[in-house]
């Protein structure tokens, strides 16, 4: 019988022939654990007995979730941190250095047919590079650090079809919030996505490792792309194509639990309401809602062609008067790319707050909570009331264009109008 | 164990368990425990007495892998969380933790009844209304994690995955 993805990642990494319900115990390629979740794995894998990681080049710390140091609590638990990635040798990126997420992908080698673990929901952002990622919480991190290996339930597979033209001013967020708001935030729970069709094919990778970062938000335990050409060059790219990997398809006769078809020529931009990522709105029917706060980056679409879109919609003008316009970076290459070819002064010129690459204001523990009544625009991937940090505030989600272009005139506006 | 049931709703996130600002400066379960559900229903943590249980809609725990929401909810004593799903990560995470899960149709029972639940026996009892409840068995990896009290013991003593 056929296998999906997911059953030929796990049977490749079990090392038996295993389906959809099989439990196995994998190896892991790579694990990842970060300033939110990290100390906790620290400590349980001292419980543990730990004292070597099963493989230190294969583990990757990032302080990234309150960076740099709000306060002298905080810098204990960096400190946490950095220690024992000094005294075990695993690798370490410090504050400013860019979101755990991206700091996989760009530069820890997460390379196709791999199966990775991460202590954060959105490690199913990889995805996008033929990778099986999932998030994890802070026990199996450490059992993981010690052992190398996990257990798993093989998923189920749902198909998703993304077919059809996308209308002019539809971005890939608008899409997948589409998506996410058809499946629901628990109709995939338990279960892999994979992401198909003829749209799928003709994504920029940026825009997959959108699609794949919401995964989670439909319960999802993985969000998966199929391996093409965009895939290796963006590898090339960032020096983790070079050795032998292997890409992984899924099979013709593959099972899979459902299909689900989109097609993208009958969508429009939308934003996710208040407080929910399902709940969506045409955009159209915001319009002119005013907003205090406007805000680009995190995990879901902080990369350079998401500032390079908010460029294209504020150079040579301002943001509206009275509204804040949070821009942060996903990481310090995304970051040195920008400055290069002028989108940081672009805009910084039209009123922009420039934060360090890292989470930003994603989580509400870092700069940018938002006033009591405050209403936000962001290109995050939960809008979730207190999300932001100020249970008072409502977060509307959108994609760059739409924040962009809701920033210039303090009100949700339909990016249609200015692109 | 035995406790009053405090009902909440579908869709119940790690972000309305616990929220990121105060799990930031601390990985102490017992320092989070008064902000338990602040986001949600800023009175509920205070109403919880050691045993209570929460009885959720679909999908309890969706969102974050912060390990810390379930150990919030067991710091604040509750005893056991109902609910008809839980989101994957948080039932690992309780379960790596010894905190009960108990996947079950929880549409009939109040905010405020009493409670009664044998998970040997696998029924629980809403001895307010006087009507048992059966709940879905955990699969046999999680039960052998669970019988043990959580991943750590279960590793200590048996030094391999329960698979
Ligand atoms: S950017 Fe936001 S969603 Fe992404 S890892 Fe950071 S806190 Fe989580």
């Amino acid at each position: 019988m056929g296998k999906t993805i997911s059953e030929k990642i796990f049977s490749n990494r079990s090392g038996r022939d295993v389906y959809a319900n099989d439990i196995v115990v994998a190896d892991i390629d790579r694990l990842m654990a970060h300033d939110g979740n990290g100390p906790l794995a620290i400590k349980i894998f001292r419980d543990l007995g730990g004292a070597r990681v099963f493989d230190p080049a294969r583990m990757v710390f990032v302080l990234d979730h309150y960076a740099p140091s709000p306060n002298e609590r905080v810098s204990r638990i960096h400190d946490i941190i950095r220690n024992f990635a000094d005294e075990t040798g695993c690798r370490l990126h410090d504050v400013g250095d860019g979101i755990c997420h991206q700091l996989m992908m760009e530069k820890h080698g997460v390379r196709p047919g791999d199966l990775v673990v991460g202590s954060d929901s959105h490690t199913c952002t990889y995805g996008a590079l033929n990778v099986f990622s999932t998030g994890v919480g802070s026990t199996d991190t450490a059992a993981a650090m010690l052992t190398g290996k996990m257990w798993f339930k093989v998923p189920e597979t749902i198909a998703v079809n993304v077919v059809g033209l996308p209308p002019q001013g539809l971005a890939a967020k608008d899409v997948i919030l589409n998506i996410v708001s058809l499946i629901g935030a628990d109709g995939a729970a338990y279960q892999a996505i994979e992401f198909k069709g003829e749209y799928a094919s003709a994504m920029s990778m940026d825009d997959r490792f959108t699609f794949s970062n919401l995964a989670v938000e439909m319960g999802a335990k993985a969000g998966i792309f199929e391996y093409d050409d965009k895939t290796g060059a963006w590898l090339d790219d960032v020096g983790s194509g070079k050795g032998d990997y292997a890409p992984v398809h899924s099979d013709r006769d593959a099972l899979y639990s459902r299909s689900v078809a989109v097609d993208v020529s009958a969508l429009a931009p939308v934003v996710a309401m208040p407080h929910a990522v399902d709940t969506i709105a045409p955009v159209s029917d915001l319009d002119g809602l005013p907003i205090q706060q406007a805000f680009l980056g995190t995990c879901t679409n902080g990369r350079l062609s998401d500032l390079e879109t908010a460029r294209g919609i504020l150079k040579g003008k301002k943001v509206a008067p009275g509204l804040r316009f949070i821009v942060g970076p996903a990481s310090r290459d995304v970051y040195i790319e920008a400055l290069k070819n002028g989108i940081i002064t672009d805009l910084v010129e039209a009123g922009a707050v420039i934060v360090p690459p890292g989470c930003a204001c994603c989580v509400g523990v870092a700069n940018g909570i938002p006033g009591d009544g405050d209403a936000v625009i962001s290109t995050a991937n939960r809008n979730f009331r207190g999300r932001m940090g100020n249970a008072k505030a409502s977060i509307y989600l959108a994609s760059p264009a739409t924040v962009a272009a809701s920033a210039l005139f303090g009100k949700i506006t339909d990016p249609r109008k200015v692109l | 164990m035995k406790g009053t049931a405090h009902k909440i709703g579908d869709d119940i996130n790690t972000d309305y368990i616990i929220a990121g600002k105060h799990k930031r400066d601390t990985f102490d379960a017992a320092l989070m425990a008064p902000h338990l559900f602040e986001d949600l229903d800023p009175g509920l943590a205070s109403r919880i007495k050691p045993g209570d249980i929460i009885v959720a809609g679909k999908n309890f725990g969706c969102g974050s892998s912060r390990e810390a929401a379930p150990m919030v909810i067991q710091a604040a004593g509750v005893s056991a969380v109902l609910a008809p799903s839980f989101a994957r990560i948080f039932f690992r995470n309780a379960i790596n933790i010894g905190l009960p899960l108990l996947q079950c149709d929880t549409s009939a029972i109040d905010d405020g009844d009493l409670l009664e639940i044998d998970i040997a026996g696998g029924v629980i009892r809403d001895k307010t209304h006087k009507k048992d409840i059966s709940f879905k068995k955990l699969p046999e990896a999680m039960s052998a994690i669970f019988r043990e009290g959580g991943l750590v013991p279960y590793l200590k003593k048996h030094k391999q995955f329960p698979v």
